[in-house]
């Protein structure tokens, strides 16, 4: 009897890795529990174990090849007692899978034109690049938060710091958000540029008192003498089947309250030009990253000097017919909307917000009077949502200039769901932009 | 059994203090009492409004424990934060002219009694929320250690904010981190209407220090001499580099919890037995007058304090509102 083994699945959001390593041979005989293989995905390097007792037949898959997707067979196992595996190779699937046969993009993705100056990076590897650079230039920022420095990050997106900077730059903390928090606000407030890392903005809530009622309304209730320049950030938004508590956007609630700043980038020039300038702000700024994006490369500026405003909006596309305004991970979606409604000969204008509060609500007024039609888009809750305040915003502002009422697409009223088609169901789809878009054009 | 005997050796030196720091203590406790005296006087008249929380009973704690700082180091408390205010050496026209709301107040108007600071005598506030200062303290201590400095950040907070989660979570990561931080619990024997005994499980808050490794000692803190000694210790062990400390000061508010609160979780003569037998200005004024200071010079003293803040309550009535351009300043620095 040959059994398969598959590339396993070694995160929610993993799909695919690299095989780095076999740390077995066809013909060894191997035991439920040895160590066969080591996968790096995009977070970390794993060691893989047996499942079944056996003897390896093929290796299927060659080391250090990239991209191999989750589920492919990398390996036959046979019962001990059949043959070597010259004898079984015919039974293999496919065939043995070098390196450069498998893509290491997936092949339906538009490739990412390269500008000038600039290279093709991975939004974590922005978020990286800007921490270290502004680490080189101003001594008083250092890192601090869950598995940032030994283990390089629970999302990798400290990777190296410690070694570059040391553990005087690079902190460790316990599991304790309130206390880190409250310890980062006190830093700031002794003068040094905390970068406080929450493995997730989930956990944030345990810390919200001290970023709420200490980071963001001391500078007011001092009369302008306490600033406290600190960068809370970390992952935001949906995961990948991690349902409701692992999985909520938070750009509402930040953005409700005065004293802070609310960042959320959504390509790796946003990630790395706001995040720079959030560590350079004297003000508290929420900096909400988004796990799923933090593996998509784009081209960003190489420049150490490269930096984007806080507070500006960019329009990622022009158009005259529909404006759709989004943030974070729906700015992609929003463009993959955009092209679907071309064939509908809709020219949509999608506005990356970048910066939630304060609010670039000039450039939003700006395309209403152009396209006289809105859809936001979001992945959180619908109620007091970002959408709901873009809504009014527009309303008090631009409402002679609507031809049609403002279309939220947003993450459902419920907690999110655990079950594939139910998550998926909970969360905003490229088909909902697009359905939202052609209802406020009154198309079909 | 330690305790007793350095106790005892206290005594035994008191008589060896230096005059003039003796007399300044006395003269820092009986400005914070005529300064909280004042402020529960101005409150009844409706000068002052919201919350006020007067330390009046607890002047030796801060008094003493100022008295072992350097320059540089930081000090953070919670909402009963006049004492230390004027400690610090703040002005008490400015912290007056705060409670009642106006523009020469420390925070323009904005914070109020609970929200005041000041970054030029190192006083980095009153917080408002219950132990939210004790994890900014630890952080402040950090800033201290990352710049290399000696100095160290002195966190006060109460006996009803010891059981808040995040003293604890600031415990550890001090310990852990070696962060120069003295921790003083100002046990007053009650949060808010609430007795120590019935909130807070254990014989003694400092005892809790123990479990993350921190040295910590309890304190006589209404003997103001008892409090320096103290201070001294810990002061000195946190700039060595050795990381946190504990303070459990054993202390007594005569007053409310705030201005609001009728007291009736404990007895009249419970709080007239302790004004009598152990008020910390009473104490150290019998120890001037042992060492010769003549009644006379003590009522002149007070007669200047009163004076003080006399001149601290016109000014902060006469101070004009914020202006109304205020509202929208302050909310971010750009």
């Amino acid at each position: 009897m040959t059994i398969k083994i598959l590339m396993p699945a070694l995160s929610p959001t993993m799909e695919e890795g690299t095989l780095s390593k076999w740390l077995v041979n066809e013909g060894d005989s191997i035991s439920s529990g040895d160590l066969i293989a080591e996968i790096e995905t995009d977070k970390a390097t794993m060691e893989v174990e047996a499942v079944d007792d056996g003897k390896i037949g093929q290796l299927l898959v060659s080391e250090g090849t990239e991209g191999v997707k989750v589920n492919t067979p990398i390996a036959l196992l046979v019962d001990s007692s059949e043959l070597p595996h010259a004898t079984i190779k015919k039974i293999a699937d496919k065939p043995y899978l070098e390196k450069e046969k498998i893509p290491t993009r997936p092949v339906n993705e538009k490739p990412v034109s390269i500008e000038a100056n600039s290279s093709l990076i991975t939004v974590r590897e922005a978020l990286r690049n800007a921490m270290a650079e502004e680490m080189r230039v101003d001594k008083s920022v250092f890192v601090m938060g869950e598995e940032v420095a030994e283990y390089q990050g629970a999302y990798k997106v400290t990777q190296g710091l410690l070694d570059e900077f040391g553990d005087k730059r690079v902190y460790d903390t316990p599991i304790t958000e309130h206390g880190f928090a409250g310890i980062g606000i006190g830093a700031a407030f002794g003068n040094l540029k905390p970068i406080v890392e929450f493995m997730t903005f989930n956990f944030a809530m345990q810390a919200m008192d001290q970023i709420i009622n200490s980071a963001a309304k001391t500078l007011y209730m001092s009369g302008g003498q306490m600033g406290c320049p600190i960068v809370f950030r970390g992952p935001n938004g949906a995961a990948s089947r991690v349902a409701a508590q692992h999985s909520q956007c938070y750009a509402s609630w930040y953005s409700h309250c005065p004293g802070l700043k609310v960042v959320s980038p959504w390509s790796s020039k946003d990630a790395k030009g706001l995040l720079k300038s959030a560590i350079r702000d004297p003000d508290p700024v929420i900096f909400l990253e988004n796990e799923v994006m933090y593996g998509q490369s784009f081209s960003c500026p190489d420049d150490e000097d490269f930096i984007l405003p806080i507070g500006k909006a960019n329009i990622e596309q022009e158009g005259d017919d529909v404006t759709i305004i989004a943030f974070s991970i729906m700015v992609g979606k929003s463009i993959e909307a955009s092209n679907l409604l071309k064939e509908k000969n809709i020219n949509a204008e999608v506005i990356n917000l970048r910066t939630l509060r304060p609010l670039d609500i000039d450039t939003i007024i700006d395309s209403v009077k152009k396209t006289n039609r809105v859809v936001t888009c979001e992945e959180g809750f619908p109620f007091s949502g970002i959408g709901a305040e873009i809504s009014a915003l527009i309303t008090e502002k631009a409402f002679d200039w609507l031809d049609a009422p403002v279309k939220r697409v947003t993450g459902k009223d419920v907690p999110m769901p655990y079950a594939a088609n139910l998550e998926k169901l909970a969360l905003p789809q490229v088909e909902d932009i697009v359905n939202a878009c052609a209802e406020v054009c009154y198309e079909d | 059994m330690k305790k007793n005997v350095a106790k005892k050796m206290l005594t035994e030196t008191k008589m060896n203090y230096d005059l003039n720091l003796l007399q300044d203590m006395y003269k820092k406790m009986l400005l914070i009492r005529r300064f909280e005296e004042k402020a529960g006087q101005l409150y009844g008249m409706g000068q002052i409004g919201g919350f006020c929380h007067l330390y009046i009973g607890q002047e030796a704690v801060v008094v003493g424990i100022q008295s072992a700082q350097i320059e540089g180091d930081s000090i953070v408390t919670s909402y009963r934060d006049h004492g230390h205010m004027l400690a610090c050496d703040m002005d008490p026209k400015g912290v007056m002219a705060e409670l009642t709301g106006r523009k020469d107040g420390y925070s323009k108007g904005k914070g109020g009694s609970m929200h005041m600071f000041s970054r030029e005598k190192g006083f980095f506030g009153g917080h408002g929320i219950v132990a939210a200062q004790v994890p900014i303290g630890a952080g402040l201590a950090f800033s201290h250690k990352y710049n290399g400095t000696n100095n160290v950040s002195i966190t006060y907070f109460g006996d009803g904010a010891a059981n808040q989660g995040q003293v604890y979570e600031s415990y550890n990561i001090a310990s852990l981190w070696k962060l120069p931080v003295v921790f003083i619990i100002e046990n007053n024997k009650y949060g808010m209407g609430t007795s120590v005994n019935r909130s807070s499980a254990g014989d003694n808050l400092a005892d809790r220090g123990k479990a993350y490794g921190i040295t910590s000692e309890i304190v006589d803190g209404m003997d103001i001499l008892a409090v320096r000694e103290s201070a001294i210790r810990a002061i000195e062990y946190c700039r060595s580099g050795k990381g946190p400390y504990i303070l459990e000061m054993k202390t007594y508010r005569y007053r409310g919890h705030s201005m609001s609160d009728p007291a009736k979780y404990r007895t009249r003569d419970e709080v007239d037995k302790i004004r009598k037998t152990s008020d910390p200005i009473e104490n150290i004024k019998s120890l001037l007058n042992k060492m010769g200071v003549e009644e006379r010079t003590l009522k002149e003293i007070d007669t200047d304090i009163k004076s003080v803040i006399a001149e601290a309550a016109t000014f902060a009535q006469d101070s004009p509102e914020p202006s109304e351009n205020e509202l929208f300043t302050d909310v971010t620095v750009n």
